[in-house]
């Protein structure tokens, strides 16, 4: 599998490395979009650690991903600085009209925006400001519009 | 991010392609234009008012040096565009691409006015009624360019530490007064002084830039607008305490920070010396800003606390001596290397010294990052600084300190800003510096819900009162929420377990914005069915 190459050579670039197992689950993230399952095995040989461990890990952390992300995703925070200007209608906007959708919604507790709330970011790429639900309509007709 | 400094060469040719040379700058008068690559900046459009301004200019035949600046901090004035004129900076905001044409006719470029014209920048008032220290290159500078830091003071406190003692170093912070700024607010010398005493091969300076509370962003600001400050910072501490190995913590929610660093650190040359700096990234987890949980992160596994003692000082990150404090605590020492630790010290108030950068958040109407000497009032901050609520309505309940900080109404709001009153306030603390504003339409029981929600969401779960409390506190709150009153004791109950029984502030703390809440804000636990 094309996938698992790329996962090998991920591994062997940072193995060495003190606490290589984040930098490597953030190298296959950032690579494939998630983490395959068929990945564990690897990174557990090459680490010396058992697989359950390495499971742990993976499904701690919210970033980690073990299922294909959609076409994009869209984290709208949620957290206070954001509720304090409507940032709950928002979320529960996004969530409604991204549901089904082949893009992916993800909740994310402040992205360091809170005097410019609501805010989303797009892909890890992208980030938007003061969004209404309005505003947020016209961010996924353009998104839609992309593809 | 488009950090990145891009000359436009106009030779006048027609083409519908940008005539950008990207590089370093050409030996013509120029005019220099900031451009905000901050991320909020980037949030309200600054990368479609650059394109602009280089469209525009191009169009025109006008060569410009163009930088990607970090933000002065005024975030309702952003996209904030600044031109270099013989007068100094003069500022425009808040700018959209649209404006772009307009402002070059009405000569901009030379300081022209314009109805976005703020004037010199460094007059505007909010601004200038700040006393920046930790901040004061952020939005100054060019963040990629070490020589611009060089240009701009910085660089001095690490070029007096390589001539003194380790001690005499650790003894300039001690006597600073300087605390940590991550919100436990720790005498920064003596945990320096131990990791200093503690022998080892080995030792490592760790910066934790996991800035998760809710309404702060000082640490990114800083990232993506001054990183060689923060780099300076780390390569003393190294030099302090005896390390030459450095690791910056930065949560995967700051994407642009990470790339800031990164180029900081590809440009960075020698400027560090011996020290070694890499960058890591989190992975979504509140708790991992706790310092034990970021070490486990550190080392590859999950993001749980460890019990103290020991301390990270005498063992930490792979179990050696390991100096880990916030961003805002390193980045404050090349200042007091560089002007004295009485300097520093002398500004403050009670046992709170120096300075400590503000940040306002939420409903605010002139929100962002006001870094003052302790001693100002809340209500300084809220409506000097802040003009009140963004929505109009009155401010009814302000949160300070992130998730674990209390919520407190307007009659606490001439509470002075320093360490130990706000400790006398509900167990509160000031945290990171974090002020969150909500108007007369919050529910605030609806809020200590989602503190407690948030708990449960972000607990590591190593200790029962905060895995499973937290859980128990959204039940017991909706119930209250739903009418059923007498569960008001049990909450209460409930948070006191919570308080004595949890190992680290996320189970212990939660209990602060619930029972301050509780306690300022009763009529909103009342019968209400939802």
């Amino acid at each position: 599998m094309e996938s698992l190459v790329t996962v090998a050579s991920i591994i062997e670039a940072h193995r060495l490395r003190p606490g290589a197992l984040l930098p490597i689950l953030h190298g296959i993230q950032d690579a494939l979009g998630f983490i395959p399952p068929e990945a564990v095995p690897l990174i557990a040989r090459d680490l010396n650690l058992s697989r359950a461990e390495i499971h742990g890990v993976i499904s701690y952390y919210a970033h980690f991903r073990q299922t294909p992300p959609g076409r994009h995703v869209v984290r709208v925070c949620c957290a206070e600085a954001c509720q304090a200007v409507g940032g709950q209608a928002l979320a529960e906007h996004a969530r409604t009209r991204l549901a089904g959708s082949e893009l992916s919604f993800e909740p994310v507790y402040c992205l360091g925006l809170c005097a410019c709330g609501p805010a989303l970011q797009i892909d890890e790429t992208t980030l938007h400001a003061q969004v209404t639900p309005e505003k947020f309509d016209a961010l996924l007709a353009a998104l839609e519009a992309a593809a | 991010m488009k950090v990145e400094t891009i000359t436009t060469e106009s030779v006048g040719e027609s083409t519908s392609t940008l005539p950008l040379v990207r590089g370093a700058g050409k030996a013509i008068a120029r005019t220099t234009i900031f451009v905000p690559g901050d991320a909020a900046a980037l949030a309200l459009g600054a990368d479609a008012v650059a394109a602009a301004i280089a469209v525009e200019a191009a169009r025109r035949g006008i060569a410009l040096r163009l930088v990607r600046n970090g933000t002065r901090g005024m975030v309702w004035l952003e996209p904030l565009v600044e031109v270099a004129t013989p007068r100094g900076r003069i500022a425009y905001g808040p700018v959209v691409a649209a404006d772009v044409p307009g402002l070059f006719a009405a000569g901009f470029l030379a300081g022209g006015a314009h109805a976005l014209c703020l004037g010199p920048t460094d007059e505007i008032p909010w601004l200038a009624r700040q006393q920046r220290l930790a901040c004061r290159r952020i939005g100054v500078v060019d963040p990629r360019s070490l020589v611009d830091y060089i240009a701009c003071g910085g660089g001095e406190g690490l070029r007096r530490a390589r001539a003194m003692a380790p001690a005499a170093i650790v003894d300039a912070v001690t006597e600073s007064g300087l605390r940590g700024r991550g919100g436990a607010a720790f005498p920064a010398g003596i945990k320096w002084r131990t990791v200093l005493a503690t022998p080892a091969a080995q030792k490592y300076i760790v910066c934790n830039a996991d800035e998760g509370d809710s309404g702060t962003y000082s640490d990114r600001m800083l990232m993506e607008g001054d990183p060689y400050c923060l780099l300076e910072g780390m390569a003393i501490a190294g030099l302090a305490v005896g390390a030459t190995q450095g690791y910056i913590y930065v949560r995967s929610e700051y994407p642009h920070a990470v790339d800031a660093l990164n180029a900081a650190l590809a440009g960075a040359g020698d400027f560090l010396g011996d020290f070694k700096v890499e960058v890591r990234k989190g992975a979504g987890s509140y708790v991992c800003g706790e310092e034990t949980a970021l070490l486990e992160s550190l080392e590859g596994k999950r993001g749980i606390v460890r019990a103290k003692p020991p301390l990270p000082a005498i063992s930490g990150l792979f179990g050696r001596p390991t100096l880990i404090n916030n961003m805002i605590t390193l980045a404050s020492v090349p200042d007091i290397l560089a002007r004295g630790a009485a300097a520093y010290r002398e500004l403050g108030c009670g046992r709170s010294r120096g300075t400590l950068p503000f940040q306002l958040a939420g409903n605010i109407k002139y929100g962002g990052l006001v870094e003052v000497p302790f001693g100002l009032t809340l209500r300084n901050l809220l409506y000097d600084f802040g003009g009140g609520s963004r929505s109009g309505r009155p401010l009814r309940a302000v949160q300070v300190g992130g998730p674990l900080g209390a919520y407190l109404p307007a009659s606490q709001f001439d509470t002075v800003l320093d360490y130990e009153a706000f400790a006398a306030l509900d167990g509160a603390g000031l945290g990171h510096g974090g002020i969150v504003a909500f108007d007369d339409t919050v529910d605030l029981a609806r809020q200590a819900r989602y503190a407690m929600k948030f708990c449960a969401i972000e607990s590591c779960g190593k200790c029962t009162p905060c895995r499973i409390g937290s859980t128990r506190g959204v039940e017991v709150i909706d119930r209250i929420r739903a009418g059923d009153t007498r569960q008001i004791a049990l909450l209460e109950e409930l948070c006191e377990t919570m308080t004595q029984g949890s190992l680290c502030a996320m189970g212990s703390m939660t209990p602060i914005p619930v029972l301050s809440a509780l306690r300022h804000f009763p009529e909103d636990f009342g019968d209400k069915r939802t």
